[in-house]
């Protein structure tokens, strides 16, 4: 729409007082015009702090802000009339009926009176609220509220729209319908940017994640390029009867295909599919996609079946053709075989540890 | 990078419709609005509000004038003395508590706050929203007790008095809102508890509200604590001008008085609405 990103940080640097390190220590990251960014971290990482600064509630200590081109301390009344936030609390205005608390929020951003009444009403009706507007901000459920906040915020027409944890405590439905609400906003041009630990969802709507630890930023990608960039994450699994050879040969040939880093033996169960195994292709979930060969695997004698896992740092669909051609080679029966593919969460571990906070 | 600002309005009029216009901000239009709502809900909970504010001093006046008056324990005049008391006791507690109170509340609890700080407007005219609101609470509280006063307490203002006498009240109002900002900003909200017992009762009786200060000359400690009280300034300044023959600080000291301590209160009031609200 216009030049320049809809959000900059540069070198951002906040330590509170008596606190003994940065709480947002050197952050620099740029969310584009019509992106929907999601920022990641762990409990106490800094993504509260580095959104407060964005959203004119923090003073950053050193370092640089700017939403929609203006900057957070110098411009803080112009940069909050282009921004709308959601917070994950509750903060709805208790004395104030469902419409009203839409009415007054954009009275207060300088809407006029027919048309905060017409916005009010359309939004209500958007965020299926149309049959509550006298309703008591107390009645109302933690999806309802949400929706609220989230119709709150549109009022007064954002550029960005800062949406804290957005489905934390939220029943499915709520959470599907909040993700649909994301989509069409970003379809709207509204730029969002979105704090959560929730690994889907981030996965699920955001244009770019930035990953953020100790008030740092870790990694700062697509979620699918986060993924690749974790190299022996993916996996192939293949369950088979082996022919000539032995496990150990089976091992080595397979090893030492393009793209395998390693393999393993695993445990074998006998009879079909072994423990840890999905007995279903599991659709999404962690990213495993379990591929039967037709006719189905009993056929096998249960005796000798071999189960191996082949870390790979390739895509593991691509590697699927290699194995079972090779294990063909070797007349070895393949009777399962299911990729694994890593998930954002392995790289969010993987970056930050499986420390508690 | 006003161009830039210039043609993200016009693109996203046409991304939203032609309607897009119809937004704009400014901090006057904001600082109007943040007051709208705060009238319109106390309109909406009047019943509650006149409770609040007009209840214990009709208490008081019922008591140490009309009860203890009958049997002769208290003296015909004392309701000359307790009246204009009483309304400079309304205006400032009036305000004190429409501030000090959602306040509290609103930082921690309700986060209600949290709309109005992300208002186009800045911060510290937020803060003086507050304390316009709850001066008008307090102004209000205190000229409703005036036609309760005259029913219950046989009085004689003289004309020439009723304009300081209101100029006294609207400076007690503001008085009580300055305050009511320190202390709402100040106490956090595992102690609000403490604000009737260690804050709210020492101000209300060194506040010169039951008695003229004039008359403590022989209990000079309480007449020094009162003295320090800003209440005192307002009671006597309201006597000044009500009750003339009643002893009383001069007038031009209990407006000076006042001025400085609204001034005062203000500026810490808004320091620690400013740390309170920004991080």
């Amino acid at each position: 729409m216009t030049n320049g990103p809809a959000v900059e940080v540069q070198d951002l640097v906040k330590r509170y007082p008596k606190s003994p390190g940065n709480a947002v220590d050197g952050l620099s990251f740029t969310v584009e015009r019509g992106e929907v960014f999601g920022l990641l971290g762990p409990n106490g990482a800094g993504k509260t702090t580095t959104v407060g600064v964005l959203t004119t509630r923090v003073l950053p200590t050193g370092g640089r802000a700017r939403v929609a081109g203006l900057d957070v301390v110098s411009d803080a009344v112009a940069v909050r009339s282009r921004l709308a936030v959601v917070p994950q609390r509750v903060n709805l205005d208790r004395s104030l009926s469902v419409r009203n608390n839409l009415i007054f929020h954009a009275a207060y951003h300088g809407v006029g009176r027919a048309e905060r009444r017409r916005r009010a009403d359309a939004l209500l009706e958007r965020m299926g609220l149309a049959d509550k507007p006298d309703a008591l901000i107390d009645t109302l459920s933690g999806g309802q509220s949400q929706r609220l906040m989230i119709a709150r915020g549109l009022m007064h027409r954002p550029e960005v729209l800062f949406l804290d944890e957005p489905s934390t405590g939220l029943d499915p439905q709520a959470r599907l319908f909040v993700h649909d609400q994301v989509r069409e906003l970003k379809a709207e041009g509204v730029t969002i940017v979105l704090t959560t630990h929730d690994m889907d969802e981030a996965a699920k709507l955001s244009d770019r994640v930035g990953i953020v630890d100790h008030g740092a930023l870790l990694a700062l990608d697509t979620p699918a390029g986060l993924i690749r960039s974790l190299p022996g994450r993916a996996t192939v699994e293949v369950t088979v009867v082996p022919g000539e050879g032995t496990a150990g040969d089976l091992v080595t040939a397979l090893s030492g295909l393009a793209g395998v880093e390693r393999v393993e033996q695993l445990a074998a169960a006998p009879g079909g599919p072994s423990e840890g195994m999905p007995p279903w292709p599991s659709a999404g979930g962690a990213g495993g996609l379990a591929v039967s060969p037709a006719p189905a695997a009993p056929a096998a004698p249960a005796l000798d079946t071999l189960r191996l896992r082949l870390y790979v740092d390739a895509d593991p669909a691509a590697l699927l053709g290699p194995v079972v051609a090779l294990l063909g080679t070797r007349e070895a029966q393949v009777s399962d075989v299911s990729l694994g593919e890593p998930s954002l969460e392995d790289v969010f571990i993987s970056l930050t540890g499986r420390d508690l906070r | 990078m006003t161009l830039d600002s210039e043609t993200g309005t016009a693109s996203r009029g046409r991304l939203f419709g032609a309607d897009a216009s119809a937004a704009h901000p400014s901090p006057a239009r904001a600082f109007a609005a943040v007051l709208g709502r705060d009238i319109f809900v106390t309109a909406k909970e009047l019943p509650s509000f006149l409770a609040q504010t007009l209840l214990q001093p009709f208490f008081f006046l019922l008591v140490f004038v009309v009860v203890l008056g009958r049997s002769g324990f208290v003296s015909p005049e004392y309701g000359s003395i307790m009246l204009p008391g009483l309304l400079a006791l309304n205006a400032v507690f009036g305000a004190l508590q429409s501030v000090a109170f959602p306040l509290v509340f609103e930082f921690s609890w309700s986060r209600e706050i949290e709309d109005r700080l992300l208002a186009p407007m800045p911060i510290p005219l937020v803060a003086v929203e507050k304390i316009v609101f709850a001066a008008l609470r307090g102004l209000l509280a205190s000229v409703l007790m005036v036609p309760i006063g005259l029913l219950m307490v046989d009085v004689s203002w003289p004309p020439s008095g009723l304009l300081p006498g209101f100029v006294m009240v609207v400076l007690g109002a503001l008085l009580g809102a300055t305050m009511g900002m320190v202390i709402g900003t100040a106490v956090p909200p595992r102690r609000i508890n403490i604000l009737f017992a260690v804050i709210f009762t020492p101000l209300l009786f060194t506040g010169s509200v039951q008695y003229p200060w004039s008359t403590l000359s022989d209990l000079q400690w309480f007449q020094v604590l009162s003295a320090l009280n800003p209440l005192t300034y307002v009671s006597e300044g309201i006597r000044a001008s009500l009750v003339p023959q009643v002893p009383h600080l001069s007038l031009a000291l209990c407006l000076l008085v006042t001025v400085v301590a609204i001034v005062v209160f203000a500026l810490l009031g808004i320091r620690g609405f400013l740390r309170r609200a920004l991080d």
